[in-house]
């Protein structure tokens, strides 16, 4: 997988999102970590990451991640389950710096229909905001 | 050099055989250690403990300890620190046999003294946090964030409020949010505006009736008093909420503006930082924690209290939450720190703020000309300067210059936070520096500044160990020495 991060979606807290149709008219999301944040985290020493089948909710907490930095939660985009987890993140935590849209991925959610979803942007949009935020 | 400056392990120099003790003849038979010890107990071979005549070892820490930076050898303008000068005055109180040899089983009767000191010690807290009831019981700042966030928690349970939610500034300290989730709170950041203040607009968004707490700092981590603090403790009140204040930035307020008058409910002190008792080796410290009349029939106990002429250990408080430290909590560091109020009085620890808010103002004026300072012309007792503009310009980052300062003789800043100001560079001289003392540390970022990016990434230059690997060691830490295979 390797996704063109002008043809996903982003939040304002820099989760990115690639909607596809899943089974029985269901959507799955993948979600990973934007290019810009990673880069502002700089080195990455742990990741914490959700169990299979947990629920996550729009705009909560669903893991964690460490920087020689900081200490910053991940938000999930969307309501649904967790159905699958990128199991080599942990150990290979580069992945997220030099592959962010492809092996970089974190998780993969099966999305609730009519659940909640944060406000997502395009990519023009998130751009422009980091460079807000970087003046 | 290098024997003097060797960083070498003491199993290391270890030299099988060697010993620095020697015992006497044994007076008592002797029996086979087997027979004393149960079989599963005994060790199947001899641990492998280092072997070091008695030069060696005292050569080995003495020699290690010249490698250290200290307020006693360094200038350390540490940020969010106060690495104050320590009097030595308050060594020669604490060493007092009257202090130094009581032990805790000791009934009350037999240290009447320290009891006094204790006593007094909670009252002059008291009077300058202008919060009456004080717990000295916390054995750190970060241990009194978490007394006193349970003593709220235990406040809204006994009232019958269900409260769960803890707001939280960005640019607060990371114990902040810690202390809350570990007393079982939920946390939620509130944003600060460009020129470092809390987004009144944010925590208006954000307060209603689940906040319990609002933490805050003040003034806050960029150094900057929080001008509408008497209207966030407002907001914060009318939604039933208490405002904790972070008391890691009181030596910019002493005798000058109290917590209980601003509008805080609870807050904790550092005496470390603002009362100079000893920093550093993780311990023993002190965080004792003040707070309103409502809230202190849930202070830890035991509190120190005056029946008559008569002081003694209260432990029968049914609404406390308990004890937090074994005992009374570490008192040496109070002693110190009570020896330091005493010493000062009054006037003088106002005097104390005033020169240690004079002090980061000039080396402000002094610094902004290189290294911005985002959030302006003026600050209380620290300053955060950012290395954004020469990052960029010359890859010259805020790490590269706190790691060349120790080559000239300097302590780094603390750098890296807060995390709202990019490329943080937080000064905090305190106001026990000469001006010849904030002069030379100027002049020196000064001088780092023009040095070339090469120069710069591989400082220091000077120091046995140059720039560990942090990457490396936070992904593969390695925190127990093993013996090489021979």
């Amino acid at each position: 997988m390797k996704l063109d991060p002008k043809s996903i979606q982003y939040t304002s807290t820099h989760e990115w999102i690639h909607l596809e149709d899943g089974p029985g008219g269901t959507k799955t999301a993948t979600v990973g970590v934007s290019d810009f944040a990673i880069q502002a985290l700089t080195d990455l020493v742990h990741i914490e990451l959700p169990e299979l089948g947990r629920t996550l909710h729009a705009g909560k907490p669903f893991g964690e991640v460490e920087s020689v930095k900081a200490v910053s939660d991940l938000y999930s985009p969307v309501e649904g389950e967790v159905v699958e987890v990128n199991a080599s993140i942990a150990q290979h935590l580069d992945l997220m710096t030099t592959d962010p849209y492809g092996a970089g991925w974190l998780i993969k959610v099966r999305v609730k229909s009519g659940g909640s979803q944060s406000q997502l942007l395009d990519h023009a949009t998130y751009k422009r905001q980091c460079e807000q935020a970087m003046e | 050099m290098r024997n003097t400056r060797s960083t070498e392990l003491i199993f290391e120099l270890s030299k099988p055989g060697c010993s620095g003790a020697h015992l006497p003849p044994c007076d008592v038979p002797l029996r086979p250690v087997a027979e004393l010890i149960p079989a599963e107990a005994l060790a199947s071979k001899p641990l492998p403990l280092p072997e070091l005549g008695e030069p060696d070892i005292v050569r080995h820490f003495v020699n290690l300890s010249t490698l250290n930076m200290s307020v006693d050898t360094h200038f350390y303008p540490l940020g969010s620190c106060t690495m104050k000068y320590n009097p030595k005055r308050n060594e020669r109180i604490a060493a007092m046999p009257g202090f130094a040899n009581l032990h805790p089983y000791q009934s009350d009767d037999t240290i009447q003294g320290m009891l006094e000191l204790l006593y007094r010690s909670q009252q002059m807290l008291a009077e300058i946090s202008g919060l009456p009831a004080v717990s000295l019981q916390p054995a750190a700042g970060a241990q009194g964030e978490f007394a006193a966030l349970l003593v709220a928690a235990a406040y809204f349970r006994d009232k019958g409020i269900k409260k769960s939610v803890v707001l939280i500034p960005d640019g607060a300290h990371g114990t902040n949010p810690a202390s809350a989730v570990m007393s079982g709170f939920t946390t939620v950041p509130v944003k600060s505006t460009a020129n470092g203040l809390i987004d009144l607009d944010d925590l208006k968004a954000r307060l209603n009736d689940g906040v319990a707490v609002l933490m805050i700092t003040n003034p806050n981590t960029l150094g900057i008093f929080e001008t509408h603090i008497a209207e966030i403790a407002e907001m914060v009140h009318e939604v039933g909420g208490l405002v904790y204040l972070d008391g890691a930035n009181m030596n910019a307020i002493l005798g000058i503006t109290r917590p209980g008058d601003f509008g805080a409910d609870l807050m904790h002190f550092n005496p470390h930082k603002t009362f100079s008792g000893p920093h550093g080796g993780g311990g023993p410290g002190a965080g004792p924690i003040g707070v309103t009349e409502k809230l202190a029939p849930y202070l830890p106990s035991p509190i120190v209290v005056k029946d008559g002429g008569r002081y003694r250990l209260d432990y029968n408080r049914p609404k406390s939450i308990g004890r937090v430290r074994s005992f009374f909590g570490n008192t040496g560091v109070l002693v110190r720190m009570y020896s330091y109020i005493r010493t000062h009085g009054p006037d003088g620890l106002r005097r104390i703020s005033e020169n240690a808010v004079l002090n980061a103002n000039y080396l402000l004026s002094r610094v902004k000309h290189f290294l911005p300072v985002p959030q302006g012309d003026r600050c209380m007792h620290e300053f955060v300067a950012s290395a954004t503009r020469i990052k960029a310009d010359r890859d010259i980052s805020a790490m590269d210059i706190a790691k060349r300062l120790l080559d000239y003789g300097f302590h780094a800043p603390t750098v890296y936070f807060p995390l709202i100001v990019k490329e943080a560079i937080m000064v905090e001289p305190t106001e026990t520096e000469s001006k010849a003392t904030l002069d030379a540390f100027a002049e020196t970022l000064e001088r780092i500044v023009t040095e070339t990016p090469e120069q710069l990434h591989d400082a220091p230059s000077s120091a046995p160990v140059s720039r560990p690997d942090e990457v490396r060691a936070a992904r593969q830490p390695m925190l127990t020495w093993k013996p090489t295979a021979t």
